[in-house]
C-alpha cells in the first residue's frame, strides 16, 4: 500500500494551501474530503438552475499575496475583483455611502457631519498605523511568551523590537484597540450614528459579541490590514464565487502532484507509539504517511479524530474549552431583477458594492440583545452583496443572485433549530430588507436560507462557527486554539493543525495552512 | 477642441466622469470613463471592455499588386494568406529596422485593409512604384471598437444575431449588427478572448448603442486607455514610441531596434521574395540578435524591503508606468539593458515589467531593476519572465 509523505484531513482552503505547499515542496500529499467537492465554507454551488451560490463566505477578505504568488493561483482560474462601495439605508429614508473614490466618500460624509468628514482622515491614518503594526504578526509563527526555547526568545525579541517602534501614542491605541469595544473605540473619533454602527459591524462579524462589547474593536484593523495591501487588492469578490478561490488552490495543489479524494470522509487519526501513523476513512479503510494534518477546527481534529487518552489532560480540557459559538447564518437569493433601495433610488453602481443593514449602534445592539438571550434578530444586522453584479456568470443574463450574511442567528437557539423555525429566520431577514427596499419580495425566485446548525452539518465546523472558533482575544495569537499549541504541532507527534482554528485564523486568508505547511517542512516530514 | 473626437464621442463624451482624455494620433479617446481606471480593467479579464479604437491609421490596399505591395512592405507572408485572415506584422526599413508594426486583413483577393500606429500612406506610396495598385486612406471613414474580455463573444454572437465560435482567432467575417454593415475580426490588444468591429463612421453610434445594450446583461463596460495598458503589459504586446522606437523617428542607430530584437522572429519570413529588410534581417538572424524584448518580474519581498527600510509599506505605481528604467545584474553595477513600459498587475499580483537586455539572459535570470523609493535611487531584485505573462486558453479557443 502507498505510504504518503503526508495526508492532509479536509479541503477547506487551507488544507489545500497546506497541500499545495507541501506537493510544491516534492513531498507525496493526499488530501481527504469529505463532501463530494472540495472548498469547505468556501463553495461555489448551483442551488437553483443557472444561479451560483457563493454558500457560506462570500468575500475574499485577506488572502495572502504571497500564496497567490507561490501558487500562481491566477493561472489555476482566480481573480479577485474590486468591491468598492458600502451603502448603509437609514431609518429616516437618508444613507451613508462610502465609494472608491476618497474625495467623494469625503464629501458624503461631510453631508453628515464636516466634523466627522475631517476626523475620518485622521482616523485612517492612525488606523493605517495601527494596521502596519499588527500585519506583520499574520506572516509569523507565534512565539510562546512562557518558553525560553531560542525560537520562542528570538520571535518575543523581535515582536517586542516591532511595538516598541511604534512609539508612545501609537502603542497606547494599539492597546485601546485591544481592549475596547468597537463603539466606545468609535465615540471617540466620531459623532454620526450610522457611521459607527456601519464601522463597528464589522467587528462584530464571526463573534457572539456586540458593538458595545469590549474586544470587538480590534477587528476594525481588519479592514485597514486590507488596505495596506493596497494594489494587491486582496479584499474583494473572486470571480465565480469564494468555491473558485477554493478551485483555485485545489487545481495549483494538483499541478504541484498531489492527490485529492473527495468523499473519503476521515474517521479516526492512527497513532502508535504517540506518533500519527496513517488514517481511518469512514468506509473502513485506511492510508498510512509519515505526517498527518487536519484543516478540521481544534474541537473536530482532537476531540473526534483522537481519543482523549492520546492527549495530554489539560491540552483536552483547553480544547473543550475553545469557544465556538456561531452566531451568523445566510440567505442566498435567485433574483429576477434587482432591488431598488429608497434611500437611493434605482439601479445602479451602489448594486456593485456592499449594502450594510447597520442604521444605527442601538440597531446592531438590538440585534444582538435578541441572540444573548437566544432567539435569532427579529431585525438583523446584515451585509448584502449582489455576486452577479460583479461577476455576471455568477447568474443568466440579466437575473441576479443576492448574498446576505446575517447576524445573529445563535447557534444554540431556544428550543433548538427546525425546520420552521429555519424559515421563519429567512422571513425575519426577507422581511428586514424588504422594509429598506419595498418591493424586493416580489423579485424573489428561491430563496436559500442556511443557519449555523446547517453551517455545523454541511461544512462540519463546529457550532456553525465560520471563523473554525470564535475571534475572540482570548483565542488569538499565542492562544489560538491553545495555549503552548500555537505552532501548529500537536500533543502527538507528526501530527498538525492547519485550518482557521489556528493563528491568524479567519476568513480566506490561508495564512495558517502556509504557516503549517512550513512548520512540517522544517520539522522534517 | 482643437483635437478631433471619434465618430463615437456622442456616446463616450457623456460617460466620462472626469473627463481624463488622452491623444492618440490626433484624437482624444478616453483615458478612463471613472474615476479609477480600475473596474474597466477587472472588465477585460473578467467581462467584457469596449474600447472606442477608431483612432487608428486604417488603409485599404487594392488592385491586381496589391498582396505584392504589401509583401513588399511588411515582413509576414501576405501571398501565402487566405481570404478571410488577418496578419499581425512589422515592417522595416533596408536595413532591418522596425518603422511600425499593425495588421493586414485579407477581405477580399485583392482587396486589403492595413492599420498601423504611424501614417503609412507614404511609405506605400514609396514602395507601389510600377505596380498596379491603389491606396486609400480610410482613417476618418471607418470607426472600430474592440470588445475584449470572455463574454465578448456573448455578446457579439447576440448582437450579430449568429454564432461566432467558428470564428478563428485572427481570422474576421463580415456581419450585420442591427442591420449595420460590419467586419467583424477576431483580434485585440489584451491577449484575451476579443473581437474589433469596424463600421463605416456614420453607423458608429448605432454599433455602439446595439453592443452596448447586448452587453449590458454580460457587464459589458467601456473602457480607456489606462486600462488597456495594463492588459498589453500581462500580454507582452509592445507599444511603439514607448518600447521601440520607429526608425524613421529615431534620431541616432541605437536608439533603433529590429523585429528579430522585439521578439517578432516569427513574424519575419524566411521563404519570401524579396522584401524592405529581407537582407539584413537574414543575415540578423543567422548571427543571432544582440537584444531581446523580455519580460521581468519584480520579486515582491524584494520591493517590500526597500520600502519597510524607510518604514513605508510598499507602494507602487497606480497606472502603467511607460518611462524607460535601467535594469542591472545581481550585483548591481553592470547594465544589462532597460525596461521600458511596467506596472501592477492586478489579476497575476505581480509587479511586471517589459525590457530590453541582450539577448545572453536568459529566462529565470536575476537582475536588479531601479525603483525610485522616497526619493532616492534603489534596485530591486527582478527576474527575466518570459513573455507573455497572462495567456488564457479562451484568446485562441
Amino acid at each position: 500500500m502507498k505510504q504518503y509523505d503526508a495526508i492532509v484531513i479536509g479541503g477547506g482552503h487551507n488544507g489545500l494551501v497546506t497541500a499545495a505547499y507541501l506537493a510544491r515542496a516534492k513531498k507525496s500529499v493526499v488530501v481527504l474530503e469529505r463532501r463530494p467537492r472540495v472548498g469547505g465554507a468556501a463553495v461555489t454551488e448551483e442551488i437553483f438552475p443557472g444561479f451560483k451560490f457563493t454558500m457560506f463566505s462570500y468575500v475574499v477578505s485577506l488572502l495572502r499575496p504571497e500564496i497567490i504568488r507561490d501558487l500562481d493561483l491566477p493561472r489555476h482560474g482566480l481573480h479577485i475583483l474590486p468591491l468598492e462601495s458600502t451603502v448603509t439605508p437609514m431609518e429616516n429614508g437618508d444613507y451613508l455611502a462610502a465609494w472608491g473614490d476618497h474625495d467623494e466618500t469625503r464629501r458624503e460624509l461631510y453631508r453628515h457631519s464636516p466634523r466627522d468628514a475631517e476626523a475620518y482622515d485622521e482616523y485612517g491614518r492612525l488606523m493605517h498605523f495601527m494596521a502596519q503594526a499588527v500585519k506583520p504578526i499574520l506572516g509569523m509563527v507565534p512565539p510562546d511568551p512562557t518558553s525560553f526555547a531560542p525560537g520562542d526568545l528570538a520571535g518575543l525579541l523581535k515582536l517586542g523590537k516591532h511595538f516598541r517602534s511604534l512609539g508612545g501614542e501609537r502603542l497606547h491605541a494599539l492597546v485601546k484597540l485591544m481592549t475596547m469595544s468597537s463603539a466606545d473605540f468609535l465615540d471617540e473619533w466620531f459623532e454620526t450614528d450610522v457611521l459607527k454602527a456601519t464601522k463597528s459591524a464589522s467587528g462584530i462579524i464571526g463573534t457572539f459579541l456586540g458593538p458595545r462589547s469590549p474586544g470587538t474593536a480590534y477587528v476594525l484593523l481588519h479592514h485597514y490590514m486590507g488596505e495596506l495591501d493596497g494594489v494587491f487588492r486582496a479584499w474583494g469578490f473572486a470571480k465565480g464565487g469564494t468555491g473558485a478561490v477554493s478551485d483555485s488552490i485545489a487545481a495549483a495543489a494538483r499541478s504541484f502532484g498531489a492527490e485529492i479524494r473527495c468523499n473519503a470522509g476521515v474517521s479516526k487519526v492512527l497513532v502508535r507509539n504517540g506518533h500519527a501513523t496513517g488514517v481511518a476513512l469512514e468506509n473502513g479503510d485506511e492510508i498510512t504517511a509519515r505526517t498527518v494534518v487536519s484543516s478540521l477546527d481544534p474541537r473536530r481534529t482532537f476531540l473526534q479524530l483522537l481519543e482523549s487518552d492520546q492527549l495530554p489532560p489539560e491540552f483536552v480540557q483547553d480544547i473543550k474549552r475553545f469557544k465556538f459559538r456561531g452566531s451568523s447564518g445566510k440567505v442566498n437569493l435567485a433574483l429576477d431583477a434587482l432591488p431598488s433601495f429608497t434611500c437611493m433610488p434605482g439601479i445602479g453602481r451602489q448594486h456593485r458594492g456592499a449594502f450594510s443593514i447597520s442604521p444605527s449602534v442601538d440597531y446592531v445592539e438590538r440585534a444582538y440583545d435578541d441572540a444573548k438571550y437566544g432567539e435569532f434578530s427579529r431585525r438583523p444586522y446584515m451585509d448584502i452583496v449582489f455576486p452577479s453584479m460583479i461577476d455576471p456568470g455568477m447568474a443568466p443574463p440579466g437575473k441576479h443572485v443576492m448574498s446576505i450574511f446575517v447576524q445573529y442567528a445563535p447557534y444554540n437557539l431556544n428550543g433548538g433549530w427546525t425546520d420552521a423555525k429555519r424559515e421563519a429566520f429567512g422571513d425575519a431577514v426577507v422581511n428586514t430588507v424588504e422594509s429598506f427596499a419595498p418591493g424586493f419580495k416580489s423579485l424573489i425566485r428561491h430563496r436559500q436560507v442556511i443557519t449555523p446548525l446547517d453551517i455545523e452539518r454541511i461544512t462540519g465546523l463546529s457550532e456553525g462557527n465560520i471563523f473554525a472558533g470564535e475571534l475572540a482575544l482570548h483565542q488569538l495569537f499565542f492562544l489560538r486554539p491553545a495555549p503552548g499549541w500555537a505552532k501548529f504541532a500537536t500533543p502527538v507527534r507528526g501530527f498538525y493543525q492547519c485550518g482557521s482554528g489556528t493563528h491568524p485564523g479567519g476568513g480566506i486568508m490561508g495564512a495558517s495552512g502556509r504557516l503549517a505547511a512550513m512548520r512540517i517542512l522544517k520539522d522534517g516530514t | 477642441m482643437s483635437l478631433r473626437t471619434t465618430p463615437f464621442h456622442p456616446r463616450t463624451g457623456p460617460l466620462s466622469e472626469g473627463q481624463a482624455w488622452r491623444r492618440w494620433a490626433g484624437y482624444v479617446v478616453a483615458s478612463s470613463y471613472e474615476l479609477s481606471h480600475d473596474r474597466e480593467y477587472h472588465a477585460i479579464r473578467n467581462s467584457a471592455a469596449l474600447f472606442d479604437v477608431s483612432p487608428l491609421y486604417k488603409y485599404l490596399v487594392t488592385g491586381r499588386d496589391a498582396a505584392r505591395l504589401l509583401d513588399h512592405v511588411v515582413t509576414r507572408n501576405i501571398g501565402k494568406a487566405k481570404v478571410g485572415q488577418v496578419l499581425y506584422t512589422p515592417w522595416c526599413d533596408n536595413d532591418g529596422k522596425q518603422i511600425d508594426d499593425g495588421t493586414i486583413s485579407v477581405l477580399g483577393d485583392q482587396t486589403f485593409r492595413m492599420t498601423s500606429a504611424d501614417p503609412t500612406l507614404r511609405w506605400l506610396h514609396l514602395n507601389a512604384s510600377g505596380l498596379n495598385v491603389s491606396m486609400e486612406d480610410v482613417s476618418e471613414r471607418t470607426a472600430a471598437l474592440s470588445l475584449q474580455g470572455p463574454s465578448s463573444r456573448a455578446i457579439l454572437q447576440i448582437a450579430a444575431e449568429r454564432d461566432l465560435s467558428a470564428l478563428k482567432y485572427f481570422r474576421l467575417t463580415s456581419a450585420r449588427i442591427r442591420d449595420i454593415p460590419v467586419t467583424i475580426s477576431r483580434t485585440g490588444y489584451t491577449g484575451d478572448l476579443g473581437y474589433e468591429v469596424w463600421v463605416d463612421a456614420a453607423q458608429a453610434v448605432p454599433l455602439w448603442d446595439a453592443l452596448m445594450e447586448a452587453g449590458t446583461p454580460f457587464g459589458i463596460t467601456p473602457a480607456g486607455m489606462l486600462a488597456l495598458d495594463v492588459a498589453r503589459i500581462e500580454a507582452g504586446l509592445l507599444l511603439i514610441e514607448v518600447d521601440y522606437f520607429s526608425s524613421r523617428h529615431a534620431w541616432i542607430e541605437s536608439q533603433k531596434s529590429s523585429p528579430l530584437e522585439l521578439g517578432l522572429g516569427w513574424t519575419v519570413a524566411t521563404e519570401k521574395e524579396r522584401y524592405n529588410g529581407q537582407a539584413a534581417l537574414a543575415a540578423e538572424r543567422q548571427r543571432g540578435p544582440a537584444w531581446q524584448f523580455t519580460g521581468l518580474t519584480v520579486d515582491w519581498d524584494s520591493l517590500e524591503q526597500l520600502y519597510a527600510d524607510v518604514g513605508l509599506p510598499p507602494r507602487l505605481p497606480g497606472q502603467a508606468w511607460r518611462t524607460s528604467v535601467p535594469v542591472y545584474d545581481r550585483g548591481g553595477h553592470k547594465q544589462l539593458g532597460y525596461a521600458t513600459s511596467g506596472g501592477w498587475s492586478p489579476l497575476l499580483k505581480r509587479y511586471m515589467a517589459l525590457a530590453h537586455l541582450g539577448s545572453e539572459h536568459a529566462p529565470g535570470t536575476e537582475v536588479r531593476m531601479e525603483v525610485t523609493v522616497e526619493h532616492r535611487r534603489k534596485q530591486a531584485k527582478a527576474h527575466v519572465t518570459p513573455l507573455p505573462f497572462f495567456n488564457p486558453e479562451r484568446k485562441r479557443a
